[in-house]
């Protein structure tokens, strides 16, 4: 298993595409800088989500409870999983009750998280991903590589060769518009002939037992309203406490994901259409672990909007499937060690710390802190190499005395000076691709000594 | 007003001149500044990768070394805001907890203590501020492109008051570098296309120097910058504002 520093060198290596996809995502987060500067109360909004949020993960036992009670009330029918393979065998049963073999499914990062496709794949259920960006990275038979948008690492060029290939379009097709619409063909006949649609979760309200479900593309909609079983997948923690405060999130949401005042279709939904049935499945799969952790049970407060994978420098520069995770970027790598911390361990690393996705999160989580203390979490935990934990025991050593720190630097300096090709070639990962700074032929420390006599 | 001046590891071992022109700067405007000759470092490359439980000796030989200042200062953002975000753990409690409260980076120094208006320096070259990431989000040297807030910069402040220096404007004012401490060599890929792209926003715009209030991402770029045989150089605050 190749870490995130591979996976990102390997990507590294053709230069201009690592320049297109900075640049995209660049471009992605300054319509949010630009938009977000549009409203005066902004940073006011993310303090009022954030704290909304507080209260809700402070007593989400007693809010999950509420919304059982109202979606039951609503007709809804409410299933609860402890993990990925409990919602899995959820979702397969309702569909072999309903005798489903085929379903279409709108953007749930959450069926990624659990990797409902391959599941259902494999007991013989076809699946159709219907958000367009899915559905590209399903024909090609990749994972997402973000999570508000799926196929960003692909060129239009690159999509033309897959619907060439998957959906008979002309080769060498690569006006959007018509690829748009050639996904759109396909896709028709599939919403009008499948009998089970799923989708995700943006907001589901204790208040009321309802839930919002957020696309640009509509394909929520046409998926639930078209089938006649609607199974809704969520992770515990996106309950908001009362419909007012959809205002609040909403206004939030699209703004920080792409841009926009808000996504195209917000839908609400509530109790079934006669003859019709919907189903919420609850899951946790480690959102309870995570919750007791102190400092990191605030990461559940996100709202999915990629704002973090967009202003990320090292994100944008190593793209998606460097993290080799459902949710990749700054929050994956904060939520990602805690289902299995020696997989990810790398996560937390891949990272300057330079804070810009704290400064975007629409509901404040600190994520840059929570790096950092992934960082100290996995290192005492044991996840680290030896020869590292024995170079850091070195230079703490090295730096517990004035003494031994000064005779280091000054051997230091002497190797860089008098044999540099002992640190200047390939193995020393800096020289790679910089130079080493040039040798100075004394430290502070001394030129202070000789020049100042009041030195201490 | 008695100031201990905190020179990072690596400008005591590789910018020596960093040093030099702090301590000068701060005499300039009658400070009185001593040097503790017995300080090392701020712990942060341990704590950065993850091994903040070994720096307690290191917190220790800090609060040894600047017990008794009126203040701290040193010209790096990155190991002041380690300073006031990690120092912790060591026997003498308010000693550890008043050097939190009165370290400062050179510039918010410069602006917000000795609050200077006016400067001899001249420096009649194009330059280029690249916004350190700790300095700008974690000290708050200046506003952040991802906030709607009213825009200031303390650096900017103070470069505007040098005769003859012409800032250069930006595509991405405040992007980072990619130094991020062993980050440089754990991600060597990420880290060097990271610099390159930001150095090239600085040469795009005819940056004859490109500065920072960070030693480390100009040590970053200037590895870069030689290795491509740029005429371009890089200059620490600090030597800019004691010019001339």
């Amino acid at each position: 298993m190749k870490d995130h520093a591979a996976l990102a060198d390997i990507f590294n290596r053709d230069e201009e595409r690592v320049s297109w996809h900075d640049d995209t995502l660049w471009f992605v987060r300054e319509k949010r800088d630009k938009v977000s500067k549009d409203i005066e109360d902004w940073e006011q909004l993310r303090n009022a989500a954030s704290q909304i949020k507080d209260n809700v993960l402070s007593a989400l036992d007693r809010y999950l409870i509420q919304f059982e009670k109202n979606a039951l009330k609503n007709g809804v029918i409410v299933h609860w999983a402890a993990d990925a393979l409990e919602h899995n065998r959820i979702v397969l049963s309702l569909l072999k009750k309903a005798e489903v073999k085929s379903m279409v499914k709108s953007k749930s990062m959450l069926t990624e998280e659990c990797h409902l496709n391959e599941f259902l794949i494999e007991n013989g259920i076809e699946v159709i991903d219907t958000d367009l960006g899915e559905r590209i990275v399903q024909l090609a038979n990749e994972a997402p590589s973000h999570i508000v948008l799926p196929c960003i690492h692909k060129k239009k060029e690159e999509i033309g060769e897959i619907f060439h290939e998957f959906l008979g379009t002309p080769k060498g097709l690569s006006d959007p518009q018509q690829l748009t619409e050639a996904a759109r063909q396909d896709l028709r006949e599939k919403f009008l002939t499948r009998k089970a649609a799923l989708t995700g979760v943006n907001f589901a309200i204790a208040e009321t037992g309802e839930f919002v479900v957020c696309t640009n593309e509509g394909n929520a909609d046409m998926g639930a309203h078209l089938a006649d079983i609607h199974i809704a997948s969520m992770g515990f923690e996106k309950i908001i406490p009362e419909r007012k405060h959809l205002g609040v999130f909403l206004r939030l949401l699209a703004r920080s994901a792409t841009g926009q005042p808000i996504t195209t279709y917000s839908s609400h939904f509530k109790r079934p259409l006669k003859n019709k049935e919907i189903h919420i499945v609850i899951v946790d799969n480690g959102r309870t672990i995570q919750l007791g952790r102190e400092d990191f049970r605030n990461s559940l407060k996100c709202i999915r909007c990629g704002a973090c994978m967009n202003t990320c420098p090292v994100y944008r520069r190593s793209g998606g499937h460097s993290y080799h995770t459902a949710i990749a970027g700054p929050i994956g790598s904060i939520l990602a060690p805690n289902l299995d911390m020696e997989k990810y361990k790398d996560l937390p690393f891949a990272s300057t710390l330079c804070g810009s996705c704290t400064n975007v999160c629409p509901v404040k989580i600190d994520i840059h802190q929570q790096l950092y203390k992934w960082r100290q979490v996995i290192v005492q935990s044991g996840y680290t190499d030896t020869s590292k934990t024995i170079a850091m025991k070195g230079m703490a050593f090295t730096l517990s005395s004035s003494r031994i720190f000064d005779f280091a630097g000054k051997s230091m300096r002497l190797t860089l000076k008098y044999i540099p090709f002992a640190i200047n070639n390939q193995l020393n990962p800096w020289y790679k691709n910089r130079e080493m700074p040039e040798v100075p032929k004394e430290s502070f420390k001394k030129w202070y000594h000789q020049n100042r006599k009041n030195g201490n | 007003m008695r100031v201990g001046l905190f020179i990072p590891c690596y400008i005591d071992q590789f910018y020596p001149q960093v040093g030099i022109a702090t301590l000068q700067l701060l005499e300039k405007f009658g400070v009185e500044v001593s040097y503790p000759e017995k300080q090392t470092c701020c712990g942060q490359p341990l704590a950065n990768s993850g091994y903040e439980h070994l720096t307690q000796p290191i917190n220790n030989c800090f609060v040894e070394n600047f017990t008794g200042f009126d203040y701290v200062v040193s010209p790096s953002g990155s190991c002041v805001l380690h300073i006031k975000e990690h120092l912790y753990g060591t026997d003498k409690v308010d000693e550890t907890r008043q050097i939190k409260e009165n370290v400062y980076e050179l510039v918010e120094f410069l602006t917000d203590v000795l609050k200077i208006e006016d400067l001899t320096a001249s420096f009649p070259y194009k330059v280029g501020l690249h916004q350190s990431c700790h300095g700008q989000r974690g000290l708050r040297l200046a506003s952040m492109s991802e906030l709607n807030e009213a825009p200031f910069s303390k650096p900017e402040t103070l470069l505007k008051m040098v005769k003859g220096l012409n800032l250069i404007e930006l595509k991405r004012k405040d992007e980072c570098c990619g130094f991020g401490g062993t980050f440089c060599v754990t991600e060597e890929a990420v880290s060097f296309k990271m610099g390159k792209d930001r150095v090239k926003d600085h040469t795009d715009h005819d940056a004859e120097y490109i500065t920072a209030a960070d030693m480390s991402c100009l040590m970053h770029m200037e590895g870069i910058l030689k290795r491509a045989n740029s005429k371009v150089k890089v200059i620490h605050i600090a030597e800019i504002l004691n010019a001339g």
